[in-house]
C-alpha cells in the first residue's frame, strides 16, 4: 500500500511542476504577443497621479545606485532628489530613445513618454529602445517597455495622444521638467508656449543629417525658444529626417545629453546650457558651445509684457503640421499632372519624351524609373548647365516629333519636388515646343 | 585695404553654398566700415549658389536662421550694425527640427 501512496504523490508532483511549467510558457507566450505591454494612456482621465516618495532610500536602492551615490556632486541627496522626480519627454523617436533609458537607469521617480505614432521599421536604425517584434505597437508603450525591463521601480506613464493646445498644459503641469525630443516646428513652439505658462524648464534637443543641436529653454531667467525665434521659419526651409536623413548615433548622443542636462538640473547642479546652444558636428567631430542672447524683454510669451497667456493654433503659427510624416503639396493642376498608370502606358507605347528627375544622386542609386533621365537635383533646377541640358534633349526630340510638343516629365520621390520643379520649366522652357508634367506620387506611388 | 573674414554656414544654410561649410573671404576695401548689414547681401551676391529667399528675407536673414559673431549671437552684438572687423567669424546656423 505505501507503495501506491509513494506512487500518487510522485504523481501528483509531477502535475504540479508540469501545470506550473505550462503557466511559465503561456506567460512567454503572452509576452511576444505583446499582451503584457505597458498599457498605453490614450485619454487624460485614465493618467495616474503621480505620489510623490519624500522617504528616504532603501538598501536595495543603495546598492543599486551605490556607484553614483559615490558621487560627491550627487550623493544621497541628489538619489533622492531623482527619486522624487518626474521628466517628461515628448516624442518617443532618436532622442528620446537614449534619454528615457538613461532617466530610467538613474533611478528617475516618474517618467512620462507622450508619442502618438507606432513604431516602424524605418524607425530602428535611430530609435534604439524599440525592436522588431514591437513594429505597428504605439511608441509610448514600447520605449516604456524596454525601460521597464531596465528598471521596474520607476513609475512610467506611456501617453498614445497627439500633444497639442488642449492637453499640452493639463500634462506638462505634472511634471517637474520636460524634454523636447520632437521632430516638427509646430511642436517646439506649443511645448516652449506651454513651458513657460507652466513654468516648466525644457530641455531641447535636435537632430539632422550628421549635426544636432541642444540648447535649455526657460531655466533660471534664460531665454525661451521663442526669445531666439519670434518668427517660425518658412515651411519650405525645414527638412525633417525622412527627407533629409539622418546617422542614428547623431540623435544618440544629444539625447544622452538631453537626460544629462535634466540630471543635473534636477540634482541642484545647474545646467551647462541656459542661454547657450552646443552645436554638434559629427562629420567634424567638433563640438562648439554658442553664447546666447538672454531672455528678451519684448518676447511675446516670457517677456515683461506677454501678448501669448494661453495656448495658440500651432499648425496655423507655423503653416506647418505637427508631424514629421509626408506632406502632399498641391501646386500643379491635375492636367498638368501624369498618374503613374499613364506614366506606365507611355512607356510601353514608347513615346519619346524628356525624363528628368530632380531627387538627389545618392536617392537615384536606391531606385530609378526604367528610361534613361536627365538627374537634375531639386537645387540646381535653375542652374544655367541643367536648362541647357533639358534644352538639348528637347531640341534633339522636336526634330524627331515636327509640330509635336516633347513630353517633359519630371519625377521626385513622392510627388512634391516635382511640381515645384515642373512649375519652373514651365517657366523656364516656355519658347520650347514643350509640354512640362510631373508624376503623381513619384517613385513612390510607382513602387506600389 | 581689403577686410579677411571667415563664413561658416552649419545646420543646412550650407547646401545654399554648394555644401561648402567655410568660406574664408576678403571683403573688398570701402570707404565706410563694413557692417553686416552691407555683408548679407555681398554673400547672397557673390558666393551664394540659389534660392537666395532661403537665405534672406527683407534686409536680414530668414527666420529660422541665427547669426553668431565670433561664437556669440548677434543680437549681443548689434545685429545688422556689427562692424566687422579683420579675421572676424561669422557663423550662419540653420535651426534643426528633426529628432
Ligand atoms: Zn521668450
Amino acid at each position: 500500500m505505501e507503495g501506491v501512496e509513494d506512487e500518487v504523490k510522485r504523481l501528483r508532483q509531477i502535475i504540479e511542476d508540469k501545470s506550473k511549467e505550462i503557466d511559465q510558457l503561456k506567460q512567454e507566450l503572452l509576452w511576444e504577443r505583446g499582451t503584457c505591454l505597458p498599457q498605453a494612456i490614450c485619454d487624460l482621465e485614465s493618467a495616474p497621479i503621480l505620489q510623490k516618495d519624500v522617504k528616504g532610500l532603501t538598501n536595495e536602492e543603495i546598492r543599486r545606485y551605490s556607484r553614483q551615490l559615490l558621487l560627491p556632486e550627487l550623493g544621497v541627496k541628489g538619489q533622492q532628489a531623482l527619486k522624487s522626480s518626474t521628466v517628461l519627454i515628448v516624442g518617443a523617436g532618436g532622442l528620446c530613445c537614449p534619454s528615457a533609458i538613461y532617466l530610467a537607469a538613474a533611478g528617475i521617480g516618474q517618467l512620462g513618454i507622450i508619442d502618438y505614432d507606432e513604431v516602424e521599421i524605418s524607425n530602428l536604425h535611430r530609435q534604439v529602445l524599440h525592436r522588431e517584434s514591437k513594429i505597428g505597437v504605439s511608441k509610448s508603450v514600447s520605449a516604456v517597455a524596454a525601460c521597464q525591463e531596465l528598471n521596474s521601480s520607476v513609475n512610467y506613464v506611456p501617453y498614445h495622444l497627439p500633444l497639442d493646445s488642449s492637453n499640452a498644459l493639463q500634462i506638462i503641469q505634472q511634471y517637474d521638467l520636460v524634454l523636447d525630443a520632437t521632430d516638427n516646428v509646430a511642436t517646439r513652439y506649443l511645448l516652449n508656449d506651454a513651458c513657460i505658462l507652466a513654468g516648466k524648464p525644457l530641455v531641447s534637443g535636435s537632430a539632422l543629417r550628421f549635426e544636432g543641436q541642444l540648447t535649455v529653454y526657460n531655466y533660471m531667467g534664460g531665454p525661451c525658444y521663442r526669445c531666439l525665434y519670434p518668427k517660425p521659419p518658412p515651411p519650405e526651409t525645414v527638412t525633417n529626417c525622412s527627407d533629409g536623413g539622418v546617422l542614428g548615433v547623431v540623435p544618440g548622443i544629444i539625447g544622452c545629453l538631453q537626460a544629462l542636462e535634466a540630471i543635473k538640473i534636477l540634482t541642484g547642479q545647474g545646467s551647462s546650457y541656459s542661454q547657450k546652444m552646443l552645436l554638434f558636428d559629427a562629420l567634424d567631430g567638433s563640438f562648439q558651445t554658442i553664447k546666447l542672447r538672454g531672455r528678451q524683454p519684448q518676447c511675446p510669451v516670457c517677456g515683461d509684457n506677454p501678448s501669448i497667456t494661453k495656448l495658440i493654433d500651432y499648425e496655423q503659427f507655423c503653416g506647418a503640421k505637427a508631424t514629421d510624416k509626408d506632406k502632399v503639396l498641391e501646386l500643379l493642376k491635375p492636367e498638368e499632372r501624369i498618374p503613374v498608370k499613364e506614366y506606365n502606358t507611355l512607356l510601353k507605347e514608347g513615346t519619346p519624351h524628356v525624363l528628368v528627375d530632380v531627387r538627389q544622386p545618392v536617392e537615384l542609386d536606391i531606385c530609378q524609373l526604367p528610361y534613361p533621365c536627365l538627374n537634375i537635383p531639386i537645387d540646381h533646377v535653375e542652374k544655367k548647365q541643367s536648362i541647357e541640358k533639358i534644352e538639348g534633349q528637347v531640341r534633339s526630340l522636336s526634330e524627331m516629333r515636327l509640330h509635336e510638343k516633347v513630353p517633359v516629365i519630371v519625377v521626385c520621390r513622392r510627388g512634391n519636388d516635382s511640381q515645384l520643379a515642373a512649375r519652373r520649366f514651365q517657366t523656364i522652357l516656355k519658347d520650347l515646343n514643350v509640354d512640362v508634367k510631373d508624376i503623381v506620387g513619384g517613385l513612390t506611388a510607382w513602387a506600389n | 585695404m581689403s577686410i579677411p573674414i571667415t563664413l561658416e554656414f552649419s545646420g543646412g544654410a550650407e547646401l545654399l553654398f554648394d555644401r561648402q561649410k567655410r568660406h574664408d573671404i576678403d571683403l573688398p576695401k570701402q570707404e565706410n566700415p563694413w557692417r553686416i548689414q552691407e555683408l548679407l547681401p555681398w554673400i547672397r551676391d557673390n558666393i551664394l549658389k540659389e534660392r537666395p529667399e532661403l537665405f534672406m528675407q527683407g534686409n536680414t536673414v530668414r527666420p529660422g536662421i541665427l547669426v553668431l559673431v565670433n561664437d556669440t549671437d548677434w543680437e549681443l552684438m548689434g545685429e545688422l550694425e556689427y562692424n566687422l572687423q579683420p579675421n572676424d567669424r561669422i557663423i550662419f546656423i540653420s535651426t534643426l527640427h528633426g529628432g
